[in-house]
């Protein structure tokens, strides 16, 4: 009966994961973003772009709560986060990356990891110093958590060197793999593959592409170069000036116009 | 099972042995040394509950002596006022007796420690909006306003303080056992916290706030709970130094206390238990060992105290520890792992 039911899934409505609707965000004089509307489904791999200050990072933190929305609605599976503090948005299930690394620089790699296991702690603080066997079976359950994510974002032989010692690459990848230890509906990219070679970003985005299969992300990923969302994404946005100016299929983006004036400034 | 039978051995353990210490060291130690141990002790439960809050939680409080001051006249406003009022009521709360003055030490400690605990965590509400140096000030104005209050409470003494305190402790020889008792229990709850999950979420706020919050850690909460729980350790040895003195006055908590924990704290590497305990240790048998320099001992004293910042600014021993077992990597069952 279920297998059916889940078949038939593509027939039924399904809700979709987030919906920004007519959102604004003003700096000031400034509209960061202006009435933009956007809309995930389920198991989607989604690209916004646009060019340097379009909003991009701007719509980040409207979803996560960082900042609150000047008008308009984010609504994640069906319940307003307008207000909401970002660790309970975070705790709902939406996580990020920052486009300019934020790892907790002193603290080793599997650590960083674990810190995002904590949504799935069962144990209390006071378990924690008592130590007791619920925390013992806990922390353990957490720790295979977080090294099973390790490994599938191939990090498992720097687990334990310290966060701010890793090359470059390395720390945009743990940015990720501790986003995924959170074990969110919806995961935010920021820009992962920023400052990377051409050839680290292919390997970056085939990496997203797995953990998106193996995890059963939806993914909203920010990139500013063109070429690396459009092999990847199935749909894009495209932002400029905090204004809406495309969205579609990579193919229609890469010949619609406004987004070429857009990219090349005319 | 087996980790509960280990741990009630460990606890048995860990109490015969610090009363035979303390039966032991009252009757051989000479007196002055008995009293530098004692400090060291108390000093090494400020530092060890300051280091929740600064090196572990990443909040700069510079006002600790306020909750020890709390912790130390509430205890001994229970024995000398309160427990007067009501012992013709309960006469099992009679001192005297080692079971008597054991239960009023534990009542004292529990009342200490519950009124420093709310004091940090009112102090604690303005490190949600205030950062660095303007949360140092106002923990720093905290203290001092304990301070003037003992100052101009006359019937906690004025600036003469609280004489005549029944010591408690000291009945059977157990001043080292009850403070090195919470010596012991500052460090484990210290180290605990900071091998769980949980406790990893402390660490994070201290190294990037807003990263923290977007893992989902709610850094109010966090924040707020070390406050509670630093100020309340801090306030158990108030309490117990209240009662091993037998006489305090607002002297004690003074400025000059708050910064000597504080210099402890970033001295031995904040974050790091073990170097808050070992610089404790040093801050206070140090200006002792300088005794006989006489009159030139405290400019000696800060010139040490400079170079050792110069030389090594992120404290002996940064953030690393001695004698915590790292969290070892198992081996994954699975055959996954590449070779
Ligand atoms: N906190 C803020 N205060 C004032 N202005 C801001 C703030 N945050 C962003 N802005 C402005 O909003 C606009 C959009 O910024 P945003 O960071 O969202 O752009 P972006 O698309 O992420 O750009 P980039 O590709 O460079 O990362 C910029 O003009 C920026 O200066
Ligand atoms: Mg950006």
């Amino acid at each position: 009966m279920e297998a059916q039911t889940a078949e038939d899934g593509g027939a039924i409505r399904i809700m979709s994961v987030l919906e920004i609707r007519d959102v604004t965000k003003k700096f000031g004089g400034l509209a960061a973003v202006s009435g933009l509307n956007l809309i995930i489904e389920p198991g989607e791999l989604l690209g916004l772009i646009g060019p340097n200050g379009a909003g991009k990072t701007t719509v980040f933190n409207l979803i996560t709560g960082v900042y609150k929305p000047s008008s308009g609605d984010v609504i994640f599976q069906g319940r307003r986060l307008n207000g909401l503090r970002s660790c309970r948005i975070a705790s709902l299930g939406i996580c990020r990356t920052f486009q300019n690394i934020r790892l907790f620089k002193q603290l080793n790699v599997l650590d960083n990891v674990r810190i995002a296991t904590h949504l799935h702690t069962k144990a209390n603080l006071l378990d924690s110093i008592l130590r007791n066997t619920r925390l013992l079976n806990n922390d353990r359950e957490l720790t295979e958590f977080s090294l099973m994510i390790l490994r599938s974002l191939k990090l498992e032989d720097v687990s334990d060197q310290r966060s701010s010692d890793l090359p470059y690459g390395l720390q945009r990848r743990l940015e990720i793999a501790r986003a995924i230890a959170t074990k969110p509906k919806l995961l935010l990219l920021d820009e992962p593959a920023a400052g990377m070679n051409p050839q680290e970003k292919v390997e970056l985005m085939e990496l997203v592409r797995c953990v998106r299969r193996d995890f059963h992300l939806t993914i909203l990923l920010i990139e500013h170069d063109m070429r690396v969302v459009m092999g990847i994404c199935e749909r894009i946005y495209v932002l400029d000036y905090g204004e809406l100016i495309a969205e579609g299929k990579p193919e229609v983006i890469r010949k619609d116009p406004q987004v070429l004036s857009a990219y090349l400034g005319e | 099972m087996r980790i509960l039978l280990l741990r009630v051995i460990a606890i048995l353990v860990t109490f015969i042995g610090l009363y035979m210490l303390s039966q032991f060291v009252t009757y051989q130690m000479d007196p002055y040394y008995f009293q530098v141990l004692i400090e060291c002790g108390v000093y090494i439960i400020l530092a060890v509950s300051l280091n929740l809050i600064n090196g572990i939680t990443g909040q700069f409080s510079i006002g600790h002596a306020g909750f020890f001051a709390v912790g130390a006249y509430v205890g001994a406003a229970w024995t000398m006022i309160w427990q007067p009022m009501v012992v013709g009521r309960y006469s099992f709360l009679q001192m005297g007796t080692l079971h008597g003055d054991i239960l009023n030490l534990l009542i004292a400690l529990v009342l200490g420690m519950i009124s420093a605990g709310m004091a940090g965590f009112v102090v604690g509400l303005p490190s949600l909006r205030l950062r660095g140096d303007y949360l140092a000030i106002a923990t720093l104005g905290f203290a001092e306003v304990i301070y003037v209050l003992l100052l101009n409470i006359n019937s906690v003494g004025g600036a003469r303080g609280l004489n005549g305190i029944p010591t408690l402790i000291s009945s059977g020889n157990l001043a080292l056992f009850w403070i090195f008792l919470f010596v012991i229990i500052s460090i484990v709850l210290s180290r605990n916290i900071m091998q769980s999950v949980r406790g990893l979420t402390w660490l994070s706020v201290r190294e990037d706030e807003i990263a923290a919050d977007a893992m989902g850690v709610d850094t109010t909460k966090v924040k707020v709970t070390a406050f509670v729980i630093g100020s309340a350790l801090a306030g158990a040895a108030g309490v117990l130094y209240a009662h091993f003195l037998t006489g305090i006055s607002p002297d004690i908590f003074s400025m000059n206390t708050s910064i000597l924990i504080t210099t402890m704290v970033v001295l031995g590497g904040s974050g790091s238990v073990t170097g808050s305990v070992i610089a404790a240790t040093v801050l206070i048998v140090l200006p002792e060992m300088l005794r006989f320099l006489k009159n030139d001992r405290m400019v000696i004293y800060s010139v040490l105290l400079i170079v050792m910042m110069l030389t090594r600014p992120q404290g002996i021993f940064g953030t690393k520890e001695i004698g915590f077992p790292k969290w070892r990597r198992k081996q994954p069952k699975t055959e996954g792992r590449s070779a």
